[in-house]
């Protein structure tokens, strides 16, 4: 089922996350002293490419760690196997890495 | 014999593929006293079609392991004065294999699966040369001898929560085995065993819940063979 290949994808996913979700926690607890408001939020997240790039590349990171561990929750719990187990789990990683990147472009370059 | 000090209920799965069913024998009960002992007297004594499986008795042929009271076990060493709950038993096939019949498991893919994970010795010289020097306390030989001792009774292959939800995956003594031979000075195939481990059967798959560690009767540690398994294969990955 997990194969070494699909193995070492989700260890280095997770790897990369652990930076990602601390700043990102980190961040969020900083920025949220004093009030917080969407206007301020989007006037540090608009234009900024390192943004983007930071929280693109935790999307990506996520979408593909979370179809891996889908994947295998899918096959041992729900019986999915065969074709669709590999559909299925394409489906989940796509759609989580589309909408994370959606959401990350709309407050880097989206209209405010 | 000793005089029996009391009388137990004892539970026991009978059929086969084509159906099963539970049955109760009242099982006088002795001082000292083996979850196969009583299994045996059944036998002897009220049904002689119950069928199930043992050789040695003493814990070194691995053929008589059994559910007792949903935990498997091996039954020859097994006193029923430790398990005992109340005055009654349970006792079954071992989980996650087919049932030959009654107590009797099908232990084809257990083994099919030590081919599958390479799982044998790959001899590095012909008989007619001189044996290669082992020394006894290096890291390697240590790791090895760690797991030579499985007697491959299934009790973790049973164990396993992992081979229950992943019919695939090779379960805790073939990896142990490979993990063995990885090790081993002497096995002259290592990049195939890695790969063998490597595929969708392979230690990839451990959850790590180490229900092979806890239950093993001989008290080996596949689950630490698994891990090590893991690190190597993730080391040659990073070196291709």
């Amino acid at each position: 089922m997990l194969d070494l290949r699909l193995y070492m994808i989700q260890r280095i996913t997770a790897m990369l996350m652990a930076p990602f979700v601390l700043v990102h926690l980190g961040v969020m607890i900083l920025a949220i002293q004093g009030g917080l408001t969407a206007a301020e939020i989007l006037s540090r997240t608009q234009g900024s490419i390192l943004w983007a790039l930071f929280y693109g590349g935790f999307v990506l990171a996520a979408g593909v760690h979370g179809a891996i561990g889908l994947r295998v929750v899918l096959y041992e719990w729900a019986g999915v196997s065969g074709r669709a187990l590999p559909w299925i789990s394409w489906g989940i990683g796509s759609a989580l890495i589309i909408m994370g990147l959606r959401a990350v472009w709309a407050v880097t370059w989206g209209a405010a | 014999m000793s005089d029996a000090i009391g009388e137990m209920q004892v539970t026991v799965q009978r059929g086969g593929p084509d159906g099963t069913r539970q049955e109760t024998f009242a099982v006088p009960q002795y001082e000292s006293q083996t979850i196969l002992d009583v299994v045996t007297w059944i036998q002897h004594n009220v049904d002689p079609t119950l069928t199930y499986r043992f050789a040695c008795r003493v814990g070194m042929c691995g053929s008589c392991a059994m559910m007792v009271n949903g935990v498997p076990r091996w039954t020859c060493r097994t006193h029923v004065q430790k398990v005992v709950q109340g005055d009654s038993l349970r006792i079954a096939p071992l989980r996650n294999l087919p049932v030959i019949k009654d107590l009797a498991a099908d232990l084809d893919p257990f083994f099919d699966k030590w081919t599958n994970a390479e799982a044998r010795h790959h001899p590095t010289r012909t008989k007619t040369e001189e044996i290669a020097p082992v020394a006894m306390d290096s890291p390697d030989r240590l790791a090895a001898s760690a797991g030579i001792e499985c007697i491959n009774c299934a009790v973790c292959y049973s164990a396993c929560d992992t081979v229950a939800g992943n019919p695939d995956y090779f379960g805790p003594a073939a990896l142990q085995r490979a993990w063995t031979l990885l090790n081993d000075a002497k096995d002259g195939a290592k990049d195939q065993i890695l790969d063998a481990v490597s595929g969708t059967g392979g230690c990839h798959n451990c959850h790590s819940i180490g229900s092979c560690t806890a239950y093993c009767p001989n008290e080996l540690d596949p689950l630490s063979a698994i891990a090590g398994l893991k690190r190597e294969t993730a080391k040659r990955w990073w070196r291709r």
